[in-house]
């Protein structure tokens, strides 16, 4: 058995521990409520206890969640101490953070390499190592913004957004109404379904096939974006105009994938339905269709961040006073940052519930796919 | 030619286009007649259908300009005018193309470092990648204006920031084409450079690199497309005074439908235009691989 195991992460954290002790204080002079000296002290021997386990010839079951404790135990010490002395954090402070992120990435590390038995087990592994990443994006951001004093104009703490998002509730929620209730979901279900239709179309006349395709590879390869101004001016400035280019955005994305993956059952199916005398509408829906669902789900997919990019921007180019799009470009012009940072979150979650709900649904569709089934 | 390429696709093609210009006149007509019946009602003006169709495609701010109107526009300001004149298309396609391509060569190259890293360190794998597909749900071409404006109030101005804008919406294609590349070889032919006793690095660039190099292409082709979305989009805020995304803005607040519609073919030729020369890099790019035409 091996005395000591090698983690250069644990080594640049001690490293990092020492140069802090070495550049105390924490704060610089002015800070006007500098940390107790027990806290410091506290938060290097957490530090440096987690550090010294990573070296420890132990299992990875007992080294992460000792490095897990102690890296974000010290972190939170960490972030405690910021509140009263903002913008005056000294090279002792960021050394330490560092010295804490490191550790962190030592026990994502150690959580990658383990290979649990059970399922649910597996399932909490794959959405732990993700979260660690992105609490320590925040952390950082946290830590950095308020720290070094970045002004509130350029780069808001994560905080102060979180605390914008929960007072503006009811603002939100009306342009979540007006963004993605109306036009995103209006505009992306007419855009998939007409695409579907006329894929349909296509397929059942070559003719049709042969010269739309070409075109329509061609159209979603451009700058759909761009028709946002003259769907405003047909449709007006309400969700209408929205809708309008999320659908021509959204169309081609469908046609383009549905007719390929109509192409995808093989042949030898097709005339296994031939000698079921089965005619064209049956083959299609019982052989084609169920073989084209991946593609037509990956098509779905793209769809549903390329509606919500349309309807935001198309509300730039004119709108009533409300919606996210309308949010963004006015708030910003008052500097009121967090409130666009607000608007942002939202809408990243919103479109990241969005893409899971279809990624679910294509789970329960095509549930016999080797990617899903995993070989 | 073979006679099958001209019945097979030319001929279907170009019919699809004509049923589309035929549509777009007569919708032209349409959407245009309420506004010449009440200009001619206003004027006094009694004319044949003819005539009236005639003026109904001649309208200086039509609701939809016809074909031959925008075909017009864009041929005066792509060739008639000076390339350093503010009206010239050429010189507006230029500005964006400058940071279409900055955009595209910082995306390019941001994911296929973060690609290497995803396939050569584990924890990177297991904890970077659920955020890089995230990260895609963030609509940044919505909040690019923000970004502009941010990134202004700090000095960087002109070319980077819209090309940040780009590099962002370019580096996800790559970084999951390649990806998939760099771990397309097979099982087989990696024992195989176990059994010469190839190092890691040896493994890398003769087996896994020269694997991955169709898949990056395919990828650089969807990247190139966004970087010019993304590029338009960034040129919206700020006033905007040059590009193809300023023109839309400025022909959206003066109602100059046929410039808009100018803009858009302009923007469309050029995405046309890089994607073929990513088409024609990698055909180039393949060949001098060793690959033969299929």
């Amino acid at each position: 058995m091996k005395q000591v195991v090698l983690s250069w992460q644990g080594l640049i954290a001690l490293l990092c521990v020492v140069g802090a002790m070495v550049m105390l204080p924490v704060f610089g002079a002015g800070a006007t409520q500098p940390p107790s000296a027990g806290t410091v002290i506290l938060i290097a021997l957490l530090a440096i206890v987690a550090a010294l386990i990573s070296f420890a010839p132990l299992s990875t079951s007992l080294v992460a969640p000792a490095l897990f404790v102690g890296a974000h135990g010290a972190a939170w010490l960490l972030l405690g101490t910021l509140s009263g002395n903002e913008g005056f954090a000294g090279a002792s402070f960021f050394l330490l953070l560092a010295a804490c992120w490191l550790l962190a990435w030592r026990c994502v590390t150690e959580l990658s390499e383990l290979k649990p038995t059970t399922p649910s087990s597996q399932w909490l592994l794959r959405l732990l190592i993700p979260a660690i990443f992105g609490a320590w994006i925040l952390i950082i951001w946290e830590t950095i913004t308020r720290g070094a004093g970045i002004p509130f104009v350029l780069l808001p703490p994560p905080s102060a957004i979180g605390a914008r998002i929960i007072g503006s509730l009811p603002i939100l929620g009306e342009d979540i109404r007006q963004t993605i209730f109306k036009a995103v979901l209006i505009g992306y279900t007419i855009g998939c379904v007409s695409g579907f239709v006329v894929a349909i179309l296509a397929d059942r006349f070559a003719f049709l096939r042969r010269g739309l395709l070409p075109i329509g590879n061609l159209v979603s390869a451009l700058p759909m974006i761009g028709v946002a101004p003259i769907m405003v001016m047909w449709f007006g400035f309400d969700w209408p105009s929205k809708a309008a280019v999320v659908i021509i955005m959204t169309f081609f994305p469908m046609l383009v994938n549905t007719v390929a993956g109509l192409a995808a059952s093989g042949n030898m199916e097709r005339d296994l339905m031939r000698t079921y005398a089965s005619n064209y509408w049956q083959t299609l829906v019982k052989l084609r269709l169920p073989a084209a669902m991946p593609f037509i789900f990956n098509a779905l997919k793209i769809n549903s961040t390329l509606a919500l990019i349309g309807a935001i921007v198309a509300e730039f180019f004119g709108t009533p006073i409300v919606g996210m799009g309308f949010r963004i470009s006015t708030e910003i012009g008052r500097m009121n940052v967090d409130m666009v940072w607000a608007e942002i979150a939202v809408a990243a979650l919103a479109g990241s519930i969005f893409y899971g709900v279809v990624a679910l649904a294509e789970r329960a569709v095509t549930f016999w796919h080797p990617s899903i089934r995993g070989g | 030619m073979k006679p099958d390429t001209l019945k097979d696709k030319i001929v279907p093609v170009l019919t699809i286009l004509l049923v589309l210009v035929a549509i777009w006149y007569v919708a032209a007509v349409f959407l245009n007649a309420p506004f010449q019946r009440d200009m001619d009602t206003r004027n006094n003006v009694t004319s044949t259908t003819t005539e009236f169709i005639g003026r109904t495609l001649s309208q200086p701010k039509p609701i939809l300009p016809a074909p031959h109107q925008v075909a017009q526009n864009v041929f005066e300001n792509t060739f008639l005018r000076k390339l350093s004149s503010n009206r010239s298309l050429v010189y507006h396609a230029g500005v964006t193309l400058s940071s279409t391509a900055l955009g595209f060569a910082l995306g390019t190259l941001l994911g296929i470092v973060i690609a290497v890293g995803i396939i050569h360190i584990k924890a990177l794998d297991r904890s970077l990648m659920p955020w890089i597909i995230a990260s895609q749900t963030v609509p940044i071409l919505a909040i690019a204006p923000m970004v502009i404006v941010v990134l202004g109030s700090i000095n960087i101005t002109g070319l980077l920031p819209k090309a940040l804008i780009s590099t962002y919406l370019s580096f996800f294609p790559v970084t999951v084409g390649m990806v998939k590349g760099l771990r397309s070889p097979e099982v087989m032919h990696l024992d195989l450079m176990r059994t010469y006793n190839a190092t890691a690095a040896q493994t890398f660039w003769k087996l896994r690199v020269p694997a991955s190099i169709p898949f990056l292409f395919t990828s650089m082709k969807v990247a190139i497309a966004a970087s010019l979305v993304g590029a338009i989009v960034g040129e919206l805020p700020t006033g905007a005074v040059a590009g193809i995304g300023s023109k839309l803005l400025a022909g959206s607040y003066y109602s100059q439908t046929i410039d808009i519609w100018a803009a858009l073919v302009a923007g469309s030729v050029l995405a046309a235009l890089l994607v073929a020369i990513v088409g024609l890099v990698a055909k180039i790019v393949d060949r001098a691989m060793g690959g033969r035409p299929a």
